[in-house]
């Protein structure tokens, strides 16, 4: 029953019409009554909206004209990405009855390009957290091992996508949030450069490191989504002008000859074992690929993590700033307004919020904000030195995506430091703006997802791309 | 210790955060340790190293990406004062600021 499709098998479906995009919507509504209840990866379906869509592009097979890039394929999109009309709760109770007034520009082109929103994922509230267990609407499960999480803050979109309940997903990647669930739960995603896809309707945690980027079950597919969503947008003014490249054009390019660096930091202590053989095995696959393997080194790795939670949690904080219960969301009553703020405010966010919302204000607050957040954006600066000064010696960064497997629901959620050190090897290169993909590279014992990452340099996601492909088509998922 | 109960007491305020009793500890507890694992980063020197608040090239320049400052309408005034809490007319409603 659950035929995998992608996005060149429903396009070649609805081209020789053996099935509608209707049909396609509906067959997948039924994955998602079957499966969503035990999984808890979508919050909030919206029927109408996809049918109208699939019914549009039924219409376009009927008269006979050219099917746009991502026609019929049936989607998902992370609760933090602004959909009009239908409800968008960022995870959060303090936006439970949410409904934005327009679409994000990624999924306004998504559905240009012919995609079927079947609507939106579970996440960590606000996208803070690893493991989306700080979701106000419960846990999501991974659904390679139920009992374990499917990795966060995009835990929802990742869990819809391996378990076929949708062909492709949108999630948003701050610290780790696309690559990490991607790895855990056994499938490609990727996070462009930042400033490649626009922001625009994506609801701010941390402004300067927040991007949107696509789940998909082949490298093929993430590419496809990626080259619909990237590109210039006058909304962003972060979005940058620098052409978009066809990501899929450079696939099956032969990679003999490409410098892979392999940066020594990310193989330290904390790595779980079976991670390393599995990476190391997928090294060994770029090496019988033809690729020229380099030791690199990249000195400051080990800071990463305390700066990327001085500079989120200070960008969080003042962003968060907004939901003051007056033009939407939750509202506490109390006879003043101060009141009615903290009131709000505290009922509404979760722990996880409220501990960055207290850290991020602290690390910006008078006598402190020299010590911490200065102290963090200069660490910042020799973080980005340090990728730049790799990718003037080696074309893309090999690395795990995460030192450990999927952990059980429940395993981490008591010690915050030690969940946030999970994004150990994921934070570096949100702190230095490069793109990211995450490539399945084996399971251990049969069972557990492990990651490959790929960094390239800002705006090499097309070297990204090619080298995910290759890897993936020379095996590389099952090593 | 690193950060006192005033502390956060402090900062929950300035943040408009209302926080119990048992929140106040937790965080305090919680945000010790986190800033503890963040004083490695004093284990670096960082003079003469320019704060990077953002990541954008130099070609990524405002010039290069600002837009005209034109009025677009979009006509959703009614979409956003229908998520309000408390409205009256096309106002936002909010308890009393001022004091008679």
């Amino acid at each position: 029953m659950n035929a995998a499709w992608t996005i060149d098998g429903v396009r070649e479906a609805l081209g020789t019409k053996k099935i509608s995009a209707r049909e396609l919507a509906s067959d997948f509504y039924k994955r998602i009554a079957e499966r969503n209840q035990e999984l808890n990866a979508y919050l909030t379906l919206s029927e109408e909206r996809a049918y109208l869509q699939a019914d549009r592009i039924d219409g376009l097979v009927a008269a006979g004209k050219v099917l746009p890039p991502l026609a019929g394929v049936p989607i998902a999109i992370k609760d933090v990405i602004s959909t009009r009309g239908v409800r968008t709760t960022c995870g959060s109770k303090i936006l439970e009855n949410y409904i934005p007034p327009y679409d994000a520009t990624a999924v306004e082109r998504l559905e240009a390009a012919g995609a079927v929103m079947l609507g939106k994922t579970n996440c960590d509230e606000f996208a803070m957290g690893s493991s989306t267990e700080n979701s106000a609407y419960g846990p999501v499960r991974n659904p390679e091992s139920t009992d374990r999480v499917p990795g966060g803050s995009s835990g929802g979109s990742a869990a819809a996508v391996a378990a076929g309940l949708a062909v492709a997903s949108l999630g948003t990647d701050t610290g780790g949030s696309i690559r990490q669930p991607g790895s855990f739960c056994g499938i490609p995603a990727m996070m462009g450069s930042y400033g490649r896809v626009s922001r625009y309707g994506l609801i701010a945690f941390a402004s300067s490191l927040d991007r949107i980027g696509p789940f998909a079950t082949s490298t093929r597919d993430v590419a496809a989504v990626m080259g619909v969503i990237a590109g210039r947008d006058t909304n962003d003014s972060t979005s940058t002008t620098a052409p978009v490249p066809d990501y899929r054009a450079a696939m099956g390019k032969p990679v003999k000859g490409l410098r892979i660096g392999i940066p020594k930091e990310y193989f330290g202590a904390g790595m779980d074992e079976g991670v390393r053989k599995k990476i190391e095995a997928g090294i060994a696959v770029f090496e019988k690929l033809g690729c020229e393997l380099r030791e690199i080194h990249m000195a400051h790795t080990d800071y990463a993590i305390a700066t990327y939670y001085i500079i989120a949690t200070a960008e969080a904080s003042s962003n968060l700033a907004r939901y003051d219960g007056v033009r939407y969301g939750l509202r506490v009553e109390a006879d003043s307004l101060l009141a009615m703020y903290r009131k709000t405010r505290g009922a509404g966010f979760g722990a996880e919020v409220k501990r960055r919302i207290v850290l991020g204000t602290y690390v910006l607050s008078a006598g402190y904000y020299d010590a911490y957040y200065l102290k963090g954006q200069r660490v910042r600066a020799l973080i980005a030195q340090d990728f730049r000064e790799a990718f003037s010696k080696v074309d893309v960064l090999v690395t795990p995506t995460s030192p450990v497997p999927p952990f059980l629901l429940g395993e981490r959620t008591s010690d915050p430091l030690q969940m946030y050190l999970a994004d150990i090897y994921t934070v570096t290169g949100s702190l230095a703006g490069v793109p990211g993909i995450s490539v399945p590279c084996g399971k251990i014992c049969g069972k557990l997802p492990v990651g490959l990452q790929i960094f390239g340099p800002a705006f090499g996601e097309a070297r990204v791309l090619q080298l995910a492909d290759a890897f993936e088509q020379a095996g590389g998922a099952s090593v | 210790m690193r950060i006192s109960r005033e502390d956060v007491e402090k900062v929950a305020e300035l943040a408009n955060l209302e926080l119990s009793e048992a929140e106040l500890e937790m965080y305090r507890t919680q945000i010790d340790e986190i800033l503890e694992y963040i004083g490695k980063l004093n284990e670096l020197d960082t003079t003469g190293v320019e704060p990077m608040a953002q990541v954008l090239a130099d070609e990524q320049s405002a010039d290069a990406t600002l837009r005209e400052d034109d009025i677009v309408r979009c006509d959703v005034a009614a979409e956003i004062l229908e998520q309000a809490p408390d409205r009256e007319a096309s106002y936002f409603r909010v308890p009393k600021v001022i004091e008679r």
